[in-house]
């Protein structure tokens, strides 16, 4: 049966859900081995601020995240007509490069595109993690 | 089976009909705000109307009708989320505020204003796709119907659902919030909110195809959004100037189509016009403060608009003044369409020629409309340029699909010969 609880201030009733930040470069930013030392210092920084701003934040969690290495560096499995192949590269030959990611866990959309906003220069997709309950 | 001429029966068609236009949004915002279910609370609004159809007609008009659909709504809710448990699909801890299933008071039901905003701004949050939003906030804000809203934006009700559909998907599973930004970020929606708004007009005001010159009720319901927002942020600037121009010219709406025909400016019964709302629209442009971008963009359309009005007949027209007014938005702007009607203006300032001047080098740019040529002709034959007259109304019959507008064309293409 349905759990009854009472709130007296429904904010703080929050279902909380999950979402995957994706973080990929050559957009503003540069690739990383291009940028100068005092550049890569700063999107450090930046980093490491947006995991203090994920720490701070109510109903925040950050559940992982990892940079990636390039695309040259990625490996494709695909399966067509019952058959695995296994290709050197990524899946298409974006523009946008994958450089790395986020799980974290958030009350909603807009807490996790304010808190993208203390990110380097990414272009960021964000997609909400499937609920398999 | 309930006769039609049965007294009771009318009133409580009459209270639904009424409570559906005073109410819907506000009871919807409300379901919103205190379920986080919007996929659900709109279902369930939809069905506790069709319930209220069914039992006030022999049961009587509740004393407090908006309560009564809130309270049935939220039952209804309650119960899709025990369906949806039971089910297995999600576990949610639902967790009521108490007293929520109370139903909010008469009173209360006036001054929702702030649930009401929050959800027009989720409906044009920008995380959604920009032909969903004013769409999904005529919907849900109004309660327009899909088919309404289909015509609206010209496309098959099916297309239209679909959109509206996954929109609301969209903000359920992306857990998109109901909230309400603050300082630049709520002013940078309103903006957006603004510019769906204006575009949902339009596309009554000036359908680009199909039978109707006009669709004067469902610009009406884009005015009515915008009289909401401007309820809700009476300080917001843009909304103010959206606000007083869409009033200003939609107060010409009767007067624009007689017999089914296009009426064109100069030619409407004035008398027509709907003077009451065009002074409403006429205080409030004045009242915008110069500005830069968007605004200046509304503020100097809402001025154009007020020259119109202040002249009693087309004769009394300033056309140097309105000239002036679109050589400044076009400066701002840079738009073709701007200059098209800048050219119309100084047509009738300085004479044809002047006009058909600065029709020079927008063919690239609206190729595909048919206005360029329709105006282009209309000076050429005031110009006394028969030939380019007849091959200009050709070309923009070629291009019309608006059949109220091709019977204009065709008319005046006869008058040449």
């Amino acid at each position: 049966m349905l759990l009854l609880a009472t709130v007296a201030d429904h904010n703080r009733w929050r279902i909380t859900m999950k979402y995957f930040v994706l973080l990929a470069g050559d957009g503003e930013l540069g690739p990383w081995d291009q940028l100068t030392p005092d550049e890569q210092q700063t999107v450090l920084e930046q980093f490491g601020g947006f995991d203090a701003a994920c720490e701070e934040k109510a109903g925040v969690g950050l559940l992982g995240g990892e940079a990636l290495e390039g695309g040259a560096m990625a490996t494709t499995l695909r399966t067509r007509g019952g058959e695995l192949t296994i290709t050197d590269g990524p899946f298409a030959e974006a523009t946008e490069q994958i450089g790395g990611y986020y799980l974290i866990e958030a009350p909603d959309l807009d807490t996790i595109t304010g808190l993208c906003r203390s990110l380097p220069a990414y272009d960021i997709e964000i997609r909400p993690v499937v609920d398999m309950g | 089976m309930t006769s039609k001429s049965d007294p009771s029966s009318t009133w409580a068609d009459q209270a639904i009909a009424e409570t559906y236009r005073a109410d819907w949004g506000r009871l919807l915002s409300l379901l919103v705000a205190r379920t986080r279910r919007l996929d659900l609370a709109e279902d369930a609004l939809g069905e506790a109307f069709a319930r209220a159809s069914a039992q006030w007609s022999t049961a009587g008009v509740p004393a407090n009708p908006g309560g009564w659909l809130y309270t049935t709504a939220f039952r209804l809710v309650l119960g899709g989320l025990r369906a949806e448990a039971i089910g297995g699909r999600k576990a949610p801890l639902l967790a009521i505020g108490s007293g929520w299933a109370q139903p909010p008071s008469v009173d209360h039901l006036d001054d929702l204003d702030d649930e009401r905003l929050a959800l027009v701004l989720l409906c044009c949050h920008p995380a959604l796709a920009p032909e969903a939003r004013s769409a999904l906030a005529l919907r849900l804000v109004i309660g327009t119907t899909t088919e309404e809203i289909a015509r609206l934006f010209l496309v098959s009700r099916a297309t239209m659902a679909a959109r509206i559909t996954r929109a609301k998907k969209k903000i359920v599973t992306a857990g998109i919030p109901l909230s309400s930004p603050v300082d630049d970020e709520l002013r940078a929606r309103l903006v957006d909110v603004c510019r769906t708004i204006y575009l949902a007009f339009t596309a009554g005001y000036a359908p680009g195809q199909g039978p109707d010159l006009l669709r004067a009720d469902l610009a009406g319901e884009a005015v009515e959004l915008v009289a909401v927002l401007h309820r809700l942020a009476p300080e917001a600037p843009e909304v103010r100037a959206l606000y007083g121009l869409l009033v200003l010219q939609h107060a010409r709406r009767d007067a624009r189509v007689r017999h089914g025909q296009l009426v064109t400016l100069a030619e409407q019964d004035r008398s027509l016009w709907h003077r009451e709302e065009q002074r409403v629209g006429m205080e409030l442009v004045a009242t915008v403060p110069s500005g830069q971008g968007y605004l200046e963009e509304l503020r100097l359309q809402g001025l154009i608009a007020v020259e119109h009005v202040r002249a009693l007949t087309a004769d009394d027209t300033d056309w140097g003044e309105i000239s002036a007014l679109y050589a400044q938005l076009e400066t701002l702007t840079g738009s073709a369409v701007v200059r098209l009607n800048r050219a119309v203006a100084v047509a009738e300032a300085e004479g044809a020629q002047a006009g058909l001047a600065l029709l020079h080098g927008l063919d690239e740019v609206l190729a595909n409309s048919h206005r360029l040529p329709a105006v282009r002709a209309d000076l050429a034959r005031r110009a006394g340029n028969i030939d380019l007259a007849r091959t200009s109304y050709q070309l923009a019959l070629d291009l019309c699909g608006n059949e109220v507008e091709r019977d204009y064309l065709t008319r005046r293409l006869d008058t040449l010969s």
